[in-house]
């Protein structure tokens, strides 16, 4: 029996999903090992009934928490897909100022308390809000690594996510460290996984696969004294994926 | 007329983005009709506050999945605009390239997996594999191919650029490289021809519905303008005072929607593949002529469901240009440049571009050291929101004595012909009251 595999979105860009599209011809392969009952961006059909959730987003809202609970009584394994679900990403820098005060920037005084659709609290990650089995981690997803997780589960298998950080896949691409050329990266404390595609093409790694649990921070700090930077620019450089996570030492 | 209906399409499938359909009759009187967005909002141009002139892009790319190259684009003319930053023909051309594939994966994405399956009659491109449909179908997912193949090639990534940076590119592909694109794009644009012949046949398929409406969009002397060019509207004209767009794109709030509405001169205006059809028709290239012909699409055409047929004539159109722009950059030689040199200064930026879904604009004002002080963003779908509205208020008294199933199946016909792309019209902020 094929597992039965159901994509849910939350708060993101669906972009994540959108990945999935672009594996091209080898959606077809996908659908040859599991099953997929649910996918709402390009599926009219649903079902309750499914092993695997795949969830793509942040937890901004009270009915969302609800609808979330559901989908982790229904599914045997639950996997977060990409940024905004496994560490919130872009969507947790607004956590730095009280919900209220971003709601009263955004809408004025336009009287939509008690309206459900806009009852926005602080940003969540999926495991801030229900226990997650694996995590599929970027902004956006790498489809190679998608396709590894699934091929994993459908044979019972547990992935393998990288725990080394970015820069060790740049070395390995014999890319020139973008320190060098006075950009500030953030491969050096960044979990691999990407096949550092950004400074790849000369843009410096925003963080987006989350910082490592444990970055070698002896080497940090060296590269940051060898370039003359600080560990405070440092932690800001890692509010834009990794808001309240920055501290790494 | 006497029936009572009750319809709520919660989540509206195979579109981008959260939306209901309500639809309550009582006696055959309409008591409710909403298009309701339910998207949760994020509140994008907050977070861009006190953000650094080279993350606006970066962040902003993020507001949307599938236009992430259009969103970085507007990001980085209105922060240039701030800077005033000029930058080198190369790059505008370069950037031609990637808006070009953007609009390719996005319309074949609406067109094919999205629209399709209506006119075919199953309920996603699933069942297509192994049915007699399945070459279409293998036709469609190689030119999706070929649109992510150059969105790769010329911004590093397909959902989300890397390469697009304030002042040029953070690298190039090789001449080789474009040289391969253009083969795989004169190939592409036979494929489509023959796409454009099954979507012919099952035309038929499209509701016949016409309700007169203003399109805007931006228009070109030079071009079919997508990268560039002025403000327009097909009631009022032309408005090249780009900094006041606001004067034209009036937006406001409703309470069943997340995302804003919009309105110029009448209840609601329409922008898109349609609006831009319907606005630059004569600047298409000579092969999307004649698909817009073999559909016999002529402007101004006042049917939203033959938006996705003017997408399916500019797709051919994009790859068109597309070789018209690799081959000035070969038969004139291009080599890498590095990004023009920024001096940072206070001030207010404007960027509109056409993506696939509309016109969108950015504006940043930035403060001395390029921090940003204030965004605002109006998006696509938002502008499309109240157009919606009013054309199912117009469509449902058409419809209403159908069966229930066609008439909830032509109602999201309607919303997936806007092609709605709604985390992106929930990115919010900036209010403006009606």
């Amino acid at each position: 029996m094929k597992p039965k595999v159901a994509f849910f979105d939350f708060s993101s860009c669906e972009g994540c999903q959108l990945q999935i599209a672009n594996l091209e011809e080898e959606v077809l392969d996908l659908i040859d090992i599991v099953d997929v009952v649910s996918f709402r961006e390009v599926m009219k059909e649903h079902s309750d009934d499914y092993d695997i959730a795949i969830i793509e987003g942040s937890i901004m809202r009270p009915m969302d928490v609800s609808r979330l609970k559901k989908i982790r009584n229904n599914a045997k394994i639950l996997v977060a897909l990409g940024a905004c679900a496994t560490i919130g990403g872009i969507n947790k820098i607004r956590n730095q100022w009280p919900s209220e005060e971003v709601k009263k920037e955004v809408y004025g005084d336009v009287g939509l308390e008690g309206n459900k659709y806009f009852d926005a609290f602080q940003t969540k990650a999926i495991d801030e809000v229900v226990p997650v089995d694996y995590y599929i981690h970027g902004c956006p997803i790498n489809r190679d690594e998608f396709k590894h997780v699934i091929t994993s589960l459908a044979l019972g298998k547990k992935p393998i996510i990288p725990s080394y950080p970015v820069c060790v896949e740049c070395k390995k691409k014999e890319n020139v460290c973008l320190f060098e050329e006075g950009k500030f990266c953030l491969g050096p404390i960044t979990r691999a996984g990407c096949g550092a595609i950004c400074p790849t093409h000369g843009s410096p790694c925003e963080g987006c696969r989350g910082i490592l649990k444990k970055p070698e921070i002896e080497c940090v700090m060296e590269i940051l004294e060898r370039y003359d930077l600080t560990y405070e620019e440092l932690k800001s450089k890692c509010k834009m994926y990794n808001y309240g996570m920055e501290e790494c030492k | 007329m006497s029936k009572d209906i009750d319809i709520c399409i919660e989540h509206v499938t195979r579109v981008e983005g959260h939306g209901n359909i309500v639809l309550n009759v009582k006696k055959g009187k309409i008591e409710k009709l909403e298009w309701q967005i339910s998207e949760a909002p994020r509140f994008f141009e907050a977070m861009l506050r006190d953000r650094d002139y080279t993350e606006l892009r970066p962040i902003t790319s993020r507001i949307c999945g599938i236009c992430s190259i259009g969103h970085s684009l507007a990001s980085l003319k209105a922060t240039e605009d701030a800077l005033g930053v000029k930058n080198t023909e190369q790059t505008g051309i370069f950037r031609r390239l990637a808006i070009n594939a953007e609009n390719m994966q996005s319309h074949i994405l609406h067109v094919g997996y999205l629209a399709v399956p209506d006119l075919l009659g199953v309920g996603s491109v699933f069942p297509l594999v192994g049915s007699k449909h399945q070459e279409t179908l293998l036709k469609i997912v190689k030119l999706h191919r070929l649109s992510n193949e150059m969105s790769d090639l010329i911004c590093g990534r397909t959902t989300h650029p890397i390469t697009l940076v304030v002042g040029g590119f953070s690298s190039l592909p090789s001449k080789k490289q474009l040289l391969t694109l253009k083969e795989k794009l004169e190939d592409g644009l036979k494929t489509t021809q023959e796409v454009a012949k099954v979507i012919k046949s099952v035309e038929n398929n499209f509701p016949d519905f016409t309700r007169e409406t203003e399109y805007i969009g931006l228009t070109s002397d030079q071009e079919y303008a997508l990268y560039d060019g002025d403000i327009a509207s097909t009631d009022t004209g032309r408005h090249p005072d780009y900094k006041n767009y606001r004067k034209i794109m009036q937006e406001y709030v409703v309470p069943f929607s997340t995302a804003k509405h919009a309105k110029h001169k009448r209840d609601s205006y329409m922008v898109g593949a349609l609006a831009r059809f319907n606005l630059n028709s004569n600047k298409l290239h000579t092969g999307a002529k004649k698909v817009a012909n073999l559909f016999n699409l002529k402007p101004i055409n006042y049917n939203p469901f033959m938006n996705n047929i003017a997408q399916l004539v500019e797709f051919v159109h994009n790859i068109e240009d597309s070789i018209k722009w690799i081959d000035t950059l070969l038969d004139e030689g291009f080599e890498y440049e590095k990004p023009v040199d920024i001096k940072l200064k206070e001030g207010r930026g404007v960027g509109i571009v056409e993506v696939p879904r509309g016109i969108l604009v950015h504006d940043y004002t930035l403060n001395k050291k390029g921090k940003c002080v204030k965004a605002n963003c109006i998006i696509p779908t938002n502008q499309n929101h109240a157009n919606i509205q009013k054309d199912m208020e117009e469509f449902v008294p058409k419809i209403i004595n159908k069966p229930k199933k066609e008439i909830e199946l032509n109602l999201e016909m309607l919303v997936r012909a806007y092609d709605p792309c709604i985390s992106c019209s929930t990115h919010y902020l900036n209010v403006i009251f009606k």
